[in-house]
């Protein structure tokens, strides 16, 4: 019996993933401490309860209709930093933009980091992200070592690499448990500066050409692809790769703070903004822009790591530019001898027509072990699409046949769209999974909207 | 689950024989909806509905339900939501009445009032509160251009579905932010069973376009869908029309 008397009930609130489609309703709770969010947890009968952490996963994953949500960037302490052997104990909220911070001036960085600082170290591991290092680096859970995993029965444990709970918890979007701290393994850097190269590939099988050819060369990699391009022309890009400066990379000025990180931000967008601003004339314009201002070839480019990793950063709820209607991020992966259907897909996208202005292809490297985790060693690609274009709904359902063919998967950490039945074709340890959530949690406790649609 | 569309994967339609409920939900099965719910009076028409939707591969059920009595609605759509969740509400019931007869009939007349309206207030009032519990879910209420300004040839009808109507959207504003969409549809003229052998009214629709407009309206997630869209315009003109003038149209 506590003596504390109960605190009331908030109310439920609409929420919604970064694409802003499907919003849902539940009872938001924002734990300050390891026992706010045991307690936090044992109020989640009924429907259930999931951690949320930045909400920048795209779809429903940290959603949870009727029930509660988790919001845990209440934990956002950093408890101890090795600053000899980069290893990091922090609780789960804490941001990798606030990692950064406090990392990069001590010459460590994150191990791995996707297209925005804006994640928690809980989200990283539950989604198990990539980042442009994973044909080096492989995924975020290769860099953990342990984690504090709040479990259904209301107890903590500590987990570490290499079980069965942890391969669970690494991809398993959260239905596992919560995560409350984790320690990891950082990289040591010279200085706060990307040494870039950056070139041009006149079409898709020129692009496939060079990334096969070079990417060993680079830590980190990417290929921003031209998908309105047609005829001769499907799928012209840009390639930029790159590696942590070292100091002697640097100019006189620079090297006076060679570890400064001072990320620049520009005005938010607006928060209404008419649905179909981007369509095909806008995005094609852009896209045209965009490839022709990109050199031919040019190397060496010293960039700060925020322009070289997060531009999208720099302007907050850029995902309101797609209007109230939202858009849906579309990421797959096909493995390596699958080309063709590589070639196949981004044919079907061209053809739809589909004003996308972020696409980017990279190359996989090893898979880490966690059940559901999205990566393989092969070639994935991500666009993100208004989701008002005709047809979208079907177009998606028909690539994900494809990708399932191929012996691919999508991603679901990005998903809020597809049909429960390809996704055991496409997550082969999908009964491992479920067996061990069934012995964890038989009543269910953890349940997203993401677990509801896809029956994870 | 709803997906990014709005594209539901289970489905209750109260007014289980509506041939535009049956349109929509045989538009719903080739996309996502999986589990359906068709709630009517029990008859052979619901139960050769639900077979064919369950031919189509869509998990079908069929639950008595009857918009006249008010007081079983609780208990009726209630077991239907112990079930599962129901990501789409899809309230099709309703009367045309036989206006000349209603007139001299007004027990008939009433029987209108009581199956489009009062019906709806019980049975839409029981599913809001059991899609806010669950936290999502449309509640897709079929209106009509009739609830929008009283006809001399229609008008018993037209006012029933004038208070539905306002029902409706007062209903859609209670949940505004509670993660439950409430979405008006007003088609005109139907071609359907429930218009044979009336004389058609201009821009006339079918009950498959009435679908195709609740499909692109759910991923919008509109608040009022008309039917075709058109009647948009002609209805807030007509809207404006003094009356003296409107009694005279050939509306």
């Amino acid at each position: 019996m506590s003596a504390v008397p109960p605190a009331p009930t908030p109310p439920a609130v609409p929420l919604s993933g970064w694409g802003r489609t499907a919003p849902t309703a539940a009872r938001l709770v924002r734990p300050r401490s390891r026992e706010e969010a045991v307690d936090a947890l044992r109020a989640c009968a009924g429907r259930g309860g999931i951690a949320r952490g930045l909400g920048r996963a795209y779809g429903d994953a940290a959603q949870n209709a009727g029930g509660a949500v988790l919001d845990m960037t209440g934990l956002d302490r950093v408890h101890t930093i090795d600053a000899d052997t980069g290893t990091v104990v922090c609780d789960a909220g804490v941001s990798l933009h606030h990692l950064m911070e406090v990392l990069l001036p001590l010459g460590w960085f994150v191990p791995v980091t996707p297209g925005t600082r804006y994640v928690t170290v809980g989200g990283a591991i539950g989604a198990d992200i990539h980042g442009k290092n994973h044909h080096v680096s492989g995924s975020f859970s290769r860099h953990v070592r342990s984690f504090d995993l709040l479990t259904a029965d209301g107890s903590v444990r500590t987990v570490k690499s290499g079980g069965k709970l942890f391969n669970a918890t690494a991809g398993g979007m959260g239905l596992t448990g919560v995560i409350l701290k984790a320690k990891l393994r950082c990289l040591p850097v010279g200085t706060s500066f990307m040494s870039v190269d950056t070139e041009r590939a006149s079409d898709l099988d020129d692009l496939m050409a060079r990334l096969t050819a070079t990417d060993h060369r680079y830590r980190y990699s990417v290929a921003w692809i031209d998908l309105l391009a047609r005829g001769a022309a499907t799928g012209r890009a840009v390639l930029t790769r790159g590696d942590h400066a070292p100091l002697d990379a640097l100019p006189d000025r620079a090297r006076r703070a060679p570890l400064d990180f001072r990320p620049r931000r520009l005005p938010a967008a607006p928060a209404f903004l008419p649905e179909g601003l981007l369509h095909r004339t806008t995005v094609g314009l852009f896209n045209e822009l965009w490839y022709r201002r990109a050199p031919r070839s040019r190397t060496g480019e010293l960039q700060r790591v925020s322009s070289f990793f997060h531009p999208l950063d720099g302007v907050p709820h850029w995902n309101r530019v797609y209007g109230r209607g939202g858009f849906v991020q579309y990421q797959f992966v096909v493995g390596y001898g699958q080309e063709e259907a590589l070639r196949r897909i981004v044919r079907r996208i061209t053809e739809h027509r589909c004003p996308s202005f972020l696409a980017v292809l990279k190359r996989f490297g090893d898979a880490d072990p966690g059940w559901l985790s999205f990566p393989l060693p092969g070639w994935t690609l991500a666009l993100d699409i208004p989701a008002h274009l005709p047809g979208l709904a079907r177009l998606l359902d028909g690539l994900d046949e494809e990708v399932a063919a191929a012996g691919g998967r999508v991603y679901l950490a990005k998903d809020s769209r597809m049909r429960p039945e390809v996704l055991s074709a496409m997550y082969p340890q999908l009964p491992a999974f479920r067996a061990l959530r069934a012995e964890l949690d038989p009543d269910a406790v953890f349940r997203s909207d993401l677990s509801r649609r896809l029956g994870l | 689950m709803k997906d990014a569309f709005g594209t539901p994967q289970s489905l209750l339609v109260l007014g289980g024989t509506s041939e535009i409920a049956q349109a929509t939900a045989h538009r719903l099965v080739t996309r996502r909806t999986r589990d359906i719910w068709l709630a009517g009076r029990p008859s052979p028409t619901l139960e050769r509905s639900a077979q064919a939707l369950r031919d189509r591969g869509a998990d079908t059920r069929t639950v008595p339900f009857d918009a006249l009595d008010p007081e079983s609605h609780e208990t009726a759509l209630g077991k239907v939501f112990a079930e599962g969740d129901v990501d789409m509400v899809l309230m099709a019931f309703g009367t045309l009445g036989d206006q000349a007869r209603d007139e001299a009939d007004p027990v008939a007349a009433t029987r209108v009032a009581q199956t489009n309206y009062t019906g709806a207030v019980s049975a839409g009032l029981v599913c809001a509160r059991a899609l806010q519990a669950q936290g999502h879910g449309s509640l897709v209420v079929l209106s009509s251009v009739a609830a929008e300004r009283a006809r001399r040839s229609n008008f018993i009808y037209g006012s029933s579905k004038a208070g539905l109507d306002a029902f409706a959207q007062g209903l859609g504003d209670a949940l505004h932010g509670t993660g439950v969409h409430v979405m008006v549809v007003r088609p005109g003229f139907v071609r359907s069973r429930m218009t044979a052998g009336l004389e058609e009214a201009p821009l006339a629709t079918t009950p498959q376009a009435v679908a195709v407009a609740i499909e692109a309206g759910l991923r919008r997630r509109a608040e009022t869908v008309w039917v075709p869209g058109r009647l948009r315009l002609v209805m807030s003109a007509l809207r404006h029309v003094p009356r003296p003038l409107f009694r005279r149209l050939p509306v």
